[in-house]
């Protein structure tokens, strides 16, 4: 069929179009895809790929070869390797919980139609802007042996209680740095908290109140299924930064005292960086991947994830 | 009704009481640290550390703040810090928001395997990177500068996503009639798109300052010298000295910490926004 020349014109001003389009489209995307190519996704294979090798941080006389499995059979002899795990997930039980309770008990008081609340929330998040090595140094005098911590504890025990090195001590110094790392960390997941409650129907509640429903059932039946979809990602975030637990424990501890609080990230940390094997420490690093994405989709399957 | 008026009394009671020694419990280890870098006297700091008296030092003055500077190129360390998290986050700004206006604004092939890409690059920590990523940047020979620590952490799969979705979300009249009146677009995404997106622009922002402010890790294995080092690098080497000077460290600690936390009392609605952003992913 023969074409009108002004069909065929426009045909080639928007074949010009698409192309000035793809052109304009390559150059926004570009940087960011080569960017992410080079720095997230290489380094990411290359993971998979060194662990399979006995690569060094500085290639010296040893040439790097392919040593099969040998370094995940390594792992299996590696006590530190379980040492900074199990530590890791213990940090992760205690701190996960504890924290998104407190945080949720910590949203719902500044909910409250109260003067001042505002105030007081802006000091719940300030630890949260503060940087974490700051935090571990100040909490590392708190903790001393004759610090606050310790002053507090005679006190309010009228002298009963005996000062203690908390980090210095094999039982006391992992908890020690649980705690502190809630004091930081709780006023982020307040506000996430917060802002669910916020979406929170107020007729729901009104309506329970005409039931004749308590403050108690309210929350059970109301609140807490309400604020399923913020629960759930607050328990996955917050169980992903546990996991990563690598800036207290270097500042305050380095791992110690005996191993007591030694985390799979300073294992990574000193295979690859302190003794330079990188072909180690990537072997681990693929296992501590694979455990924080099998533990966050576990977790999504167990809490479940309503989309509206 | 006489008893439900108590009991609203006796709940905002209740409430205050716990609003108050929550506010305790989270500023006090904060003020600890300004009290302390403000006594002069180290002697007086050990004997007074385990008592309130601590937090009411009997000399005030800024000379734990002048040791600083004398013991330690701080200022250098400010520097390098304004350095690498500005040059990040306001390339990161660019970068992200220009790959998602991409994604979101024009249709072609393979787009959504890209947006599925990005949507799983999110899943993977730093932490599960920074080993490669060490050896790589080694073999590059950027070891001890500025863009080791700038360049990898710009391009951003989770704020790429924010801007994406934000994108989406907005209409897009205003660029189609820009578009008609023949403006290209790069015009387009820099006098209509960007404009508009000012919200997600500062909770990006926020978020990226938050998380390169306080890295550590990272410059931790890729800075020796105090040439590159930034802030908390220096802070743990500084900490890491003995005998420890507790007055310096926590003065320190509070020039590091103290701008900040004003910083986010002027911004605390925009950080709230933020946080919620974040938060509905």
């Amino acid at each position: 069929m023969p074409r009108s020349f002004s069909e065929a014109a426009r045909e080639v001003r928007t074949m010009k179009m698409k192309k000035r389009e793809l052109r304009a489209m390559l150059v926004f995307l570009l940087p960011a895809l080569a960017l992410l190519t080079l720095f997230i996704i290489v380094p990411f294979l290359m993971a998979f790929g060194l662990s399979f090798t006995n690569q060094r941080l500085i290639s010296g006389r040893i040439p790097t070869k392919f040593i099969g499995l040998l370094n995940y059979e390594r792992m299996l002899r590696d006590d530190l390797f379980f040492k900074g795990f199990g530590n890791t997930f213990i940090f992760a039980a205690v701190v996960v919980p504890l924290q998104t309770a407190f945080a949720l008990g910590l949203a719902m008081l500044v909910n409250k139609r109260l003067k001042g609340a505002k105030v007081f929330r802006t000091t719940y998040f300030m630890p949260t802007v503060t940087v974490m090595v700051v935090v571990a140094v100040i909490w590392t005098f708190l903790y001393h042996p004759e610090g606050l911590i310790n002053g507090f504890l005679e006190v309010v025990s009228f002298g009963k209680w005996k000062p203690m090195d908390f980090l210095n001590n094999e039982r006391w110094a992992f908890p020690a740095i649980m705690f502190m790392s809630i004091w930081q960390g709780v006023g982020f997941q307040m506000l996430i908290f917060l802002a669910g409650l916020q979406e929170i129907p107020q007729s729901l509640y009104e309506a329970a109140t005409i039931d004749g429903a308590n403050k108690w059932k309210q929350f059970l039946h109301i609140t807490l299924p309400q604020l399923r979809n913020t629960t759930t990602f607050v328990i996955i975030a917050t169980t992903i930064l546990a996991l990563r637990l690598f800036d207290q424990v270097m500042v305050m501890t380095q791992g110690g005292p005996r191993g007591a609080t030694y985390t799979i990230m300073l294992h990574i940390y000193n295979m690859g960086f302190k003794r330079l094997n990188v072909g180690y420490a990537s072997a681990l690093t693929v296992i501590f991947f694979l455990v924080v994405l099998g533990l966050s989709l576990l977790q999504k399957a167990l809490l479940g994830e309503e989309r509206g | 009704m006489k008893s439900m008026k108590r009991n609203t009394t006796v709940d905002k009671t209740v409430s205050y009481v716990l609003l108050i020694f929550f506010a305790v419990f989270f500023l006090f280890p904060l003020v600890y640290m300004v009290s302390i870098s403000l006594n002069p006297d180290e002697l007086e700091i050990l004997k007074t550390m385990g008592s309130s008296k601590a937090f009411f030092p009997e000399h005030v003055s800024l000379k734990n703040y002048r040791d600083v500077f004398k013991r330690m190129p701080f200022g250098r360390f400010v520097l390098n810090s304004i350095i690498i998290v500005s040059s990040t986050v306001v390339g990161g700004l660019f970068i992200n928001s220009m790959g998602a206006f991409a994604l979101a604004r024009f249709s072609f092939r393979g787009r959504s395997l890209i947006v599925t890409l990005i949507v799983a690059l999110m899943v993977i920590p730093f932490e599960a990177i920074a080993i490669p990523l060490l050896l790589m940047v080694n073999k590059f020979g950027w070891l001890d500068s500025y863009h080791v620590q700038i360049i990898p952490f710009m391009a951003n799969p989770f704020y790429l996503f924010l801007f994406y979705q934000f994108f989406l979300g907005f209409p897009k009249d205003l660029e189609e009639a820009a578009l008609i009146d023949g403006a290209g677009w790069f015009r387009i995404y820099w006098s209509v798109t960007l404009p508009l997106s000012k919200p997600i622009m500062a909770s990006v922002a926020i978020l990226h300052f938050l998380q390169h402010w306080g890295f550590f890790l990272w410059p931790l294995m890729v800075t020796r010298g105090f040439e590159y080092r930034p802030l908390p690098v220096a802070m743990q080497t500084f900490f890491g000295q003995y005998p420890r000077d507790w007055g310096d460290i926590m003065a320190f600690a509070s020039m590091m910490t103290v701008p900040v936390l004003i910083l986010f009392i002027f911004l605390q609605n925009q950080y709230v926004n933020t946080v919620k952003t974040a938060g509905i992913k």
